[in-house]
């Protein structure tokens, strides 16, 4: 539907020079480049993920209902931006801030939350520097967690523009890039969330 | 306060402090120069704001040209050392300085050689070769140079400032981490490729978009110019081996400034796993160069022997191959690691089956030649050169990827002389190939033939003079990155012969300087007033050379693969005025090059652990960022009476 509505906005400006399709499609492969990168972490991690050197294990350190807070606020999140999406079709200004700005509340609790894990983590004395495999899991989470923040940097910044700008194909085509992103992440973190967390305490 | 940056850190070393006096007067000349004849407006204006696909190809190679000047010179350091520093004499070169030598040589042929060329050409070229007006993004392309050129700041500036990395090209660790290498020479390192690497990664995704959505009507898959074919394949390379690299390096930054432990010999971290990963993306980063030369004398050998490519099918299929299979052969360059027999033997196959795609490219481009009509200029001798030499090469890569034979060669000279026979013969002939080849498209005059065929056969001699012995070397048992050695195994005197190579290729890259210059001296006397110099058949050749700025003036339509070739001799070419229309453009911006000055100054202090200025350039970066997408002012028409101006001069000179 998403590619729908932009060929449909594409045609009316059949002269436009750096087409909203080609950003979008551009997007997308940028968006394969960075499941490569996420790959590579992944595939550290799971070279790395016994290396644990006489430190805590997985297992040992891990609190499940805690991840799985943080597993539904960042699901919820993307939701929420499916939500702002629609409101973005139906050109429906107020709306789509509003559902931007729940976005970017849930998933700034998500990035509160993973601070603390991290800062609890080191304060505990296992920070990354103590073993390979914390190294590798601080890696892999810490570079969802910064994707996280770049995309609330990106949202606020959005916002602001919708604001400024209202709904038009301009502001649709960079909402759409954004809400490819965010469902990206929210993908990675499933992966994150299985191979890490639930594995890791099996 | 300034971190690591202090007064130490200035040269003190007599030859350093030379190359240090040298590049501050090039610049404070350049500077002089800009000032005298009051061209910074200029500069401003047509260049750095600049967001034409052309001008950024031009500046790209520019670039190529000042650091194959830098990593030539290392290249004469070394080989002009090794032939002295035998037995009681120890050359000239301290040790600590010769590694830096060699590190930077590899970095920066890579890196900011061969990379640059590569994407100089690809902007030159392929949008007009697609009968597009410009890239897809093209203010994104402009940020791609820019980074790419901050990249080649830092390298340049370690020369002066600090050092550089004395690890050789790819930094292992667990000489690349802190405990062995302390000082910034690797933080260097990672930056500068860093930085480059993301432009690299964003040139990627441009062109690969650029390639499959802006392709002019008719225009269908397999009716793409072969070039532009090979440029698909290697972007998409990079857009896969990229993040890699990425990835790879930033572990060996964190382990550095973060104390983490992914490749310490301590603390459970594992170095086979930085050698895995690295090669990962190093074995595609040959095919990401090389692809595109193999394109380059796909065009060549076609307009120079007067026929159409031979086997257009195979060749696009034998490209798509190699792109796959470039992927699944990493593991040859470290058989000795120990993977176990049945994992070098699959990756050992699996390398000698890449040579069956490349061989049915050689036969292609000799089939092409068979019964034409050929013509010996120069961009024709660089290809024909490049097929004996890579052959060559080639060949004694297949030896080497038989994982016994590799326990004996790894690490040897012959490795050396190896890639050198690929990447010289393969890479640097083909972009010397398709420079000569497109030069008069790029600025409407030729270059000097005459002169053009000197730098040729200087090359060619010289790189075989310089490169045959150390495939004898290799086997009489010389290993890599020595800086001395004692005069009993007899490896002196084809020292001294390799270094007499490396003289005559210096010889063929003054040739090459010369012959840029003297061309540009003599240039009214080789206009190219048609914009078909070579009778071309692609449509670059179509359009005035040097082309419009908006490239076509009417949206052309190819009927064949050879679409230009395919218009003149079917009478195509329509001889009515055509009806002009307003032209679509993007608008200059200084935003590319101020973003990516941005992050030189996070660079910058990152390599010398300055976190306030690391800090501020973070913030200023996203302050730039933020500023250019609130921009939506970013393009403009060129009205149809100024495009039927700026077509009838053109037609006007032709006759």
């Amino acid at each position: 539907m998403l590619t729908e509505t932009l060929t449909n906005n594409h045609n009316e400006h059949e002269e436009h020079h750096d087409g909203s399709t080609n950003s979008v499609f551009g997007f997308w492969i940028y968006i394969l480049s960075d499941c490569v990168l996420f790959a590579t972490l992944f595939a550290g991690y799971t070279v790395l993920h016994n290396n644990i050197y006489g430190g805590p294990s997985a297992k040992e350190l891990f609190s499940m209902p805690f991840v799985l807070t943080e597993t539904f606020i960042l699901l919820t999140s993307s939701f929420t931006y499916g939500l702002a999406m629609l409101a973005s079709h139906k050109k429906n200004k107020s709306q789509v801030l509003l559902w931007l700005f729940i976005t970017f509340l849930l998933g700034l609790s998500f990035v509160g939350m993973e601070i603390h894990e991290f800062s609890t983590l080191i304060e505990e004395g296992n920070s990354f520097s103590r073993s390979a495999f914390l190294s590798s899991f601080f890696t892999l989470v810490g570079t969802h967690g910064l994707h996280v923040t770049s995309g609330l940097i990106w949202m606020v910044s959005l916002m602001a523009q919708v604001m400024k700008h209202g709904v038009i194909t301009k502001t649709q085509t960079k909402l759409a890039c954004l809400s490819l992103f965010w469902h990206f992440l929210d993908i990675v973190w499933i992966f994150v969330f299985t191979i890490v967390y639930l594995m890791g305490a099996i | 306060m300034f971190g690591k940056l202090t007064l130490d850190a200035f040269p003190h070393e007599p030859i350093i402090i030379g190359a240090a006096i040298f590049m501050a007067l090039s610049a404070l000349s350049i500077v002089g120069v800009l000032f005298y004849f009051k061209k910074w407006k200029w500069l401003w204006t047509d260049w750095i704001t600049s967001v034409d696909h052309k001008k950024i190809g031009i500046m790209y190679i520019i670039l190529a040209f000042i650091m194959l000047f830098r990593g030539f010179t290392d290249a004469v350091m070394m080989r002009s050392h090794l032939a002295l520093s035998v037995g009681s004499s120890h050359g000239y070169l301290p040790p600590e300085h010769y590694d830096q030598v060699f590190t930077a040589h590899g970095v920066i042929m890579i890196f900011f050689m061969a990379m640059p060329f590569m994407f100089g050409l690809l902007n030159l070229i392929v949008p007009l070769q697609i009968g597009a007006r410009d890239v897809a993004f093209p203010f994104l392309n402009s940020f791609s140079f820019w980074l790419t050129a901050v990249g080649m700041v830092l390298v340049n500036m370690s020369l002066v400032l600090g050092e550089f990395a004395a690890t050789g090209w790819l930094a292992y660790p667990p000489l690349s981490e802190l405990a062995y290498s302390p000082g910034v020479g690797v933080d260097y390192y990672i930056w500068s490729l860093q930085i480059s690497g993301l432009g690299t990664l964003l040139s990627g995704i441009n062109f690969f978009i650029t390639i499959l959505k802006m392709r002019c009507p008719g225009m269908n898959l397999m009716r793409m110019p072969i070039f532009t074919w090979t440029a698909l394949c290697s972007m998409i390379l990079v857009i896969i081996a990229f993040p890699v690299l990425t990835v790879t390096l930033a572990m060996l930054g964190l382990d550095r400034y973060l104390d983490m432990h992914f490749f310490t010999t301590s603390f459970g971290g594992n170095q086979m796993m930085y050698v895995n990963l690295i090669w990962a993306w190093g074995h595609p980063e040959v095919y990401i160069l090389i692809l595109p030369a193999f394109g380059i004398f796909s065009e060549v050998v076609a307009t120079f022997s007067k026929k159409r490519i031979f086997g257009y099918v195979t060749m696009v299929w034998a490209t798509a191959i190699i792109t796959v299979l470039s992927f699944i052969v990493w593991l040859h360059h470290f058989f000795t690691m120990g993977a176990g027999a049945n994992v070098n033997a699959f990756f050992g196959i699996a390398t000698m089956i890449i040579s069956i795609p490349t061989g049915v490219k050689v036969f292609n481009w000799l089939f092409t030649m068979y019964r034409g009509r050929i013509t010996f200029s120069v961009p024709m001798l660089w290809t024909i050169g490049f097929l004996i030499t890579f052959t060559v090469g080639g060949m004694t890569g297949v030896l080497m990827s038989i994982p016994g034979a590799d326990f004996q060669l790894h690490n040897s000279l012959f490795l050396v002389a190896h890639f050198h026979n690929t990447i010289i013969g393969g890479v640097a002939f083909g972009y010397f190939a398709g420079f000569t080849y497109w030069f008069p498209k790029a600025f409407g005059f030729k270059l000097n033939e005459r002169l053009g065929k000197c730098a040729f056969w200087c090359w060619l001699v010289g790189f075989y003079v310089a490169f045959i012995p150390l495939y004898a070397l290799g086997l009489m048992g010389m290993t890599r990155r020595l800086n001395h050695y004692d005069a009993a195994p007899g490896w002196h005197p084809l020292l001294i012969v390799a270094a007499i190579g490396t003289a005559i290729v210096a010889i063929g890259i003054l040739f090459q300087f010369a012959q840029i210059a003297y061309s540009i001296l003599k240039k009214e006397s080789s206009q190219d007033t048609t914009g078909d110099p070579w009778d071309g058949r692609t449509l670059e050749w179509s359009i005035s050379s040097p082309p419009p700025f908006y490239n076509f003036a009417i949206t052309p339509h190819a009927d064949d693969i050879d679409a230009f070739w395919d218009q003149k001799i079917n009478n195509k070419i329509s001889k009515e005025k055509p009806h002009y229309e307003d032209i679509h453009m993007p608008r200059n911006t200084g935003m590319g090059f101020i973003i990516a000055f941005t992050i030189f100054i996070i660079g910058f202090a990152l390599i010398w652990h300055i976190n306030w200025l690391a800090i501020f350039g973070l913030v200023a970066t996203i302050v730039c960022v933020i500023k250019r997408s609130f921009d939506y002012d970013t393009d403009y028409y060129v009205k149809a009476a100024e495009v039927e101006k700026i077509e009838s001069e053109f037609s006007s000179r032709k006759k």
